[in-house]
């Protein structure tokens, strides 16, 4: 284990944000203290409780993920992209490093970021509203496991694109509507039954729902399955990035 | 000598179908500075590119002191350090963090005392703390330089090295090569200035086509390949070689003024005395003479002419 070089990388990504605090971290801060303006305080004074929770509390979970999920994936596809973009990859590919390496220090350094501002949306929202933690052990774990696993996917992307835009259509075009439609601001139960089937297609009901579970004990789907679904997404973005590896993708000639 | 790089059977055919690489078979020796002389697009930046892992070769062996390039790429490639012929460098980050990346990169405990040393060397130290954008080309130069030799490597790879640099700072850059090298790390450098192989090279490998041509001793090199010109300026111009000349090897310049006799310096006999002899029984005399020598430009040219 070469365990200088991911310290270096580690070390690199995250130089990085404190370059870019400002879009880092107070922006996704901002933009999340907008939500809580307008659907906790404006909108959500007009919405009953669900499920015996204020609405202003009902979305923190779900903020909270959106956020999450898509800064851990700009963060880490920016992190493997950029090194391509400007042509200084030839270095980490020349290195005495394995992939495994490379992945531990750029996917870290990603989930690092996103988890610090998960908590930092955190405790924003605890300024606004009243926020209780049932499960922090939980929390934690799909915080944790959650960051890791789009980190991943924003490294695949970080890899597969070969421009600018490309690394802003996933996130932009399917993340956040998944997002948007995974309950981040309802429950699934709210909707009509076909539309409850439907949504048990998208991946991220299943992380939101655990994760609001870990505050509220209520939940969408069974925890139990969110954890699950959560490991296989995980399972899937390391073979992926795996296979990259092993042929070359777009990596080596 | 033992050979540091040993290349086998290489080749390297791209997915596009281009075939940048026949069948290389090459040998560093440890301890010198190898020019790799080719013109643009003859394969030579995909060698390096291969040795250092950063391009997969398609078939062949590599080794660097005995180790398999691809089973053993982690102890290959702690010896080796490259310098890219690109000017990439991370804009936003400091000189002295970027080196410092770069020896953790490569597996090397952090070292400020080296990362100083290198710095120095490379006249980089006063500033170590400026962003990377702020430098000048020879500046970035230095500093890919630097980056490269942050873990100590070995073996240093040095990709058109003074490719856009001054004349005073390729002087300067040479000079580091020395010392480089006096310091007991092999250097192989790639090239189209036949200039910069001439100066600094011990051995020079000519690749063209995905080929080497030749791999020589720089000075057997030019020894065997290089031929001599006197060229005698004359008092009166001559309309056509003269009859009792013509059994050496003249040519006459089209305004009948100059007479140039090509001869091998290999032979034994160099045939100046008879030519002279002879000049004078047809009493033709000359103002002044001049002697050359083909350069390894001219060496060069003619080898890759000849493979086309």
């Amino acid at each position: 284990m070469n365990i200088y070089a991911v310290k270096a990388i580690y070390k690199f990504e995250m130089a990085r944000a404190w370059r870019t605090v400002m879009q880092s971290i107070v922006s996704p801060v901002l933009s999340t203290s907008l939500y809580f303006v307008v659907f906790g305080a404006a909108i959500g004074s007009r919405i009953q409780q669900i499920e015996g929770i204020s609405y202003g509390a009902f979305i923190v979970p779900g903020l909270i993920m959106l956020s999450l999920l898509t800064q851990s994936i700009s963060n880490a596809s920016f992190g493997i992209y950029f090194p391509r973009f400007a042509g200084t990859i030839y270095e980490l590919l020349s290195a005495p490093v394995s992939p495994l390496e490379i992945v531990i220090g750029y996917v870290g350094a990603a989930a690092t970021k996103s988890i610090i501002l998960g908590l930092i949306i955190l405790a924003t929202a605890a300024a606004f509203v009243e926020i209780h933690v049932a499960h922090p052990f939980w929390m934690i774990t799909f915080l944790v496991l959650t960051a890791i696993t789009f980190s991943m996917l924003g490294f695949v992307i970080g890899i597969w694109a070969d421009g600018f835009e490309k690394l802003q259509v996933i996130p932009l075009l399917i993340v956040t509507p998944l997002t948007f439609l995974g309950g981040t601001f309802y429950s699934i139960k709210m909707l009509p039954e076909f539309w409850q089937t439907v949504s048990l297609f998208n991946p991220v009901v299943y992380l939101i729902s655990g994760f609001r579970w870990s505050f509220y004990e209520i939940s969408d789907v069974n925890v139990g399955i969110s954890v699950a679904m959560t490991l296989v997404f995980l399972a899937v973005c390391l073979a992926i990035i795996s296979w990259m590896f092993k042929t070359g993708y777009k990596l080596k000639a | 000598m033992t050979s540091i790089i040993s290349v086998k059977g290489l080749s390297k055919t791209y997915q596009s179908g281009f075939q940048a690489l026949k069948t290389v078979d090459l040998d560093i020796r440890e301890g010198e500075i190898f020019a790799l002389l080719g013109p643009n697009g003859a394969g030579k930046t995909t060698l390096i590119s291969i040795v250092c892992g950063i391009v997969t070769p398609t078939t062949g062996t590599v080794t660097v002191a005995g180790h398999d390039i691809i089973t053993d790429y982690r102890a290959t490639r702690s010896l080796i350090g490259l310098v890219p012929q690109e000017l990439t460098a991370d804009a936003f980050e400091t000189v002295g963090n970027s080196v410092s990346f770069s020896r953790g990169l490569f597996g090397q405990p952090p070292d400020p005392a080296h990362i100083e040393k290198v710095l120095r060397e490379l006249s980089l130290w006063d500033r170590r703390d400026s962003k990377i954008m702020t430098l000048s080309g020879g500046m970035k130069r230095r500093l890919l330089i630097a980056k490269a030799l942050a873990h100590e490597p070995r073996i240093l790879f040095l990709d058109e090295p003074t490719a856009g640099v001054d004349v005073s700072l390729r002087k300067d850059m040479w000079e580091v090569v020395r010392q480089l090298r006096a310091s007991g790390v092999t250097i192989i450098l790639t090239t189209h200035y036949i200039e910069e192989a001439e100066e600094m090279a011990d051995r020079v490998a000519v690749i063209a086509r995905g080929q080497i041509i030749v791999v020589e001793d720089k000075q057997e090199l030019m020894r065997k390949m290089g031929k001599k010109q006197l060229v005698l300026h004359l008092s009166n111009s001559l309309g056509a070689v003269p009859e009792a000349l013509a059994a050496h090897n003249l040519a006459l310049s089209d305004d009948g003024k100059e007479l140039t006799f090509t001869y091998d310096t290999q032979a034994g006999r160099t045939g100046i005395t008879a030519l002279l002899r002879d000049l004078a029984d047809a009493s033709i005399t000359f103002t002044d003479l001049a002697t050359s020598q083909s350069s390894l430009e001219d060496i060069f040219v003619d080898l890759v002419a000849s493979t086309k």
